[in-house]
């Protein structure tokens, strides 16, 4: 197992260099010159000229980012261009509060969508059954920006359970993860369903009844065991797509995090700063990954890492 | 203490049927058959002649719906198991009766590591704590011969070979003294070498602890080796019921007939074997007479008008046949016509 995570854990090191290279090409790939936006309108050339110079843009691109490379390594993840702030300082700031969010939208999306997926894989085809895969039809149908306008208007607006927008409570904190975790937990739920239905009938369930055990616990024991293991995978991207998400869910409920970090300062053309969230949310991706992978080989010892 | 010669199971008339969108199939339509304590019963015939239905049935492991035992009577010890409560059954489940499966490599729990899934069969009907009953289970890794038992326990089935988790098995189903072992099909996916290892264990546990075993298999050497007694199964009923001497040394139904003559003899230099023409009739709509009457050669008009009786046979044996009805008026078949 150690030596499981000791390998899987080399094996990132690639990844994220691959990451670091996506997210600096695609930014060399974005329209406008961020020297020319940096000095204003009625800069002269030899201003910009100058900009570039500091920037370190009149530079080869390998030698750009090379030296990009070398800062993250050093903890510099640039200067943001709209308040001179370090990148990482400012993401620092917001991390957290995406983090917490992701983690409670993930939790949500577990605990309901499997709770859901077994209740309907006990009893299939039952009227239980039918009302919990409509309504994760609905989940995984309802985009989240028109779910959680529907929810901010249904329970903060009508019924003022929930605070409209912010993030400075538990009570903050409600809608927009269950915004963020519905859809996933209606994913989790239609696979757990399958899965259960599937491993239901393996061989070895047979057994199980045939050594006399009660019903319960070969749903519980037996049966999720085995069933969990796809449900896991999908989890990991969920998280992965969840992130994404957080995007969309900050900017609705006005969340100060990473995911509306980033669209303000693509719409400033705020380099650094968008690289640097970029980086920040792929890497925390590649962690994610990682957990996934290990939790998955705990649930199923026969995963050889080839 | 049982007396030897005490009768453990009586199946009476026993009808499972699965109901289907295409019908309802009688897989297995009236069957009746005794295991005494101590004895081997063999059931035989092909893939789906309904012999590991019956063998699901008499634990109730029928996956219901579609499946359903719709008429007569499982008899353990005098107690009828098709009306018994659930709860009732699962005390009998693994316990009283248990049963070894025909897929080894499926049969166990891939995420559980083998002892412990022994240990729960333990647990479950015995008063032990968890650590008396792991040990139990390395026992019983022992008495099914598997080397070095105590590392072997603690391993998921992934990493035991198809011969090492049949042992498994068979450790499983004896942890708990059954009184009644069900072998459905046990060597079938198994190598012949270990084929007759496993059998020979099978024979020298049931010799140790005295229990019924009921061998469900297509195999008829393996019938040869173990069995006391047989019931040869077609189309959902027994054909003939014979001890394995009579069976082999005077086999009457034309079904028995032409299995064994369908086997390749050692003695004999032959291209082809015998084959049995036509195919079983379907499950679904099985014919009024004799089911096996459009396959045989010696078949009269009243064995496609009535569906025969099993008939007892002065050597013991009984036969569902109406050659040997005393009022057949065809020809009797003779040795040469299968050879």
């Amino acid at each position: 197992m150690l030596m499981f995570i000791l390998r899987r854990l080399v094996q990132t090191i690639p990844v994220i260099f691959g990451v670091t290279i996506v997210v600096f090409i695609i930014m060399q790939l974005v329209p406008g010159d961020p020297a020319v936006l940096l000095a204003g309108e009625g800069a002269t050339k030899e201003t910009i000229e100058a900009l570039r110079v500091q920037l370190g843009l009149h530079q080869p691109l390998y030698a750009q980012y090379i030296d990009y490379v070398t800062n993250i390594f050093r903890g510099d993840l640039g200067t943001s261009l709209k308040n001179n702030q370090p990148v990482l300082d400012e993401i620092l700031i917001r991390l957290p509060i995406t983090l917490e969010l992701a983690i409670i939208s993930t939790f949500i999306t577990v605990v309901l969508g499997m709770a859901a997926g077994i209740i309907s894989a006990v009893k299939p085809y039952s009227i239980i059954d039918t009302v919990v895969m409509i309504l994760a039809l609905l989940g995984i149908s309802l985009p989240s920006f028109w779910f959680g306008l529907m929810l901010m208007y249904g329970f903060s607006v009508k019924l003022q359970i929930f605070p409209v927008a912010g993030w400075d409570s538990m009570a903050h904190i409600v809608l927009p993860a269950f915004t963020l975790g519905a859809g996933g937990a209606a994913i989790v739920a239609r696979m757990t369903r399958s899965s259960m239905l599937e491993v239901i009938r393996q061989d070895y369930i047979r057994t199980a009844r045939a050594k006399g055990v009660k019903e319960r616990v070969i749903i519980y024991k037996h049966a999720l065991r085995n069933a969990l293991i796809p449900v896991i995978t999908v989890v990991g991207l969920q998280f992965g797509a969840l992130l994404g998400g957080t995007v969309l869910v900050e900017s609705i409920f006005a969340i100060n995090g990473l995911g509306r970090m980033i669209v303000d300062s693509i719409r400033m053309r705020d380099l650094p700063m968008v690289q640097g969230g970029v980086l920040v949310a792929s890497l925390v991706f590649v962690v994610v990954n990682l957990l996934v992978d290990i939790l998955y080989r705990f649930f199923n010892k026969r995963i050889e890492l080839n | 203490m049982t007396e030897l010669n005490e009768i453990l199971l009586e199946v009476k008339d026993l009808k499972t049927h699965f109901h289907t969108k295409h019908g309802v199939s009688k897989a297995v339509d009236g069957i009746d058959f005794t295991l005494r304590k101590g004895e081997t019963l063999g059931i035989v015939g092909e893939s789906g002649c309904g012999k590991s239905i019956t063998s699901l049935s008499i634990l109730r492991l029928i996956p219901s719906p579609p499946g359903k035992i719709a008429g007569g009577q499982i008899l353990y010890k005098g107690r009828d198991l098709v009306t018994l409560p659930d709860n009732e059954m699962r005390k009998i489940r693994g316990n009283d009766i248990s049963m070894i499966f025909q897929e080894p490599m499926t049969s166990l729990n891939p995420v559980i590591p083998v002892g412990e899934q022994i240990a729960e069969a333990i647990r479950l009907h015995q008063k032990m704590s968890k650590k008396e009953a792991r040990l139990k289970a390395v026992d019983m890794l022992k008495l099914v011969g598997i080397p070095s038992p105590e590392k072997r326990a603690k391993q998921e089935p992934f990493q035991l070979s198809g011969g090492m988790r049949q042992r498994v098995m068979i450790a499983m189903a004896l942890s708990c003294n059954p009184e009644v072992l069900i072998a459905d099909e046990p060597t079938t996916a198994l190598d012949v070498t270990i084929q007759a290892q496993i059998l020979e264990l099978i024979k020298e546990l049931q010799a140790r602890l005295g229990m019924g075993v009921m061998m469900i298999t297509h195999d008829l050497g393996v019938v040869a080796e173990t069995c006391d007694t047989v019931a040869v199964m077609y189309a959902g009923n027994i054909v003939e019921h014979a001890s394995t001497q009579n069976l082999f040394d005077d086999p009457k139904h034309p079904y028995t007939r032409g299995l064994l003559a369908s086997l390749p003899k050692i003695d004999e230099d032959r291209d082809e074997l015998y084959t049995i023409e036509g195919s079983v009739p379907s499950a679904y709509n099985m014919p009024v007479g004799c089911r096996f009457a459009s396959r045989c050669e010696f078949a009269q008009a009243v064995c496609l008008e009535k569906k025969p009786d099993l008939i007892e046979q002065s050597d013991g044996t009984k036969v569902r046949c109406w050659m040997y009805s005393d009022e057949w008026a065809g020809a009797k078949p003779t040795e040469e016509v299968f050879n």
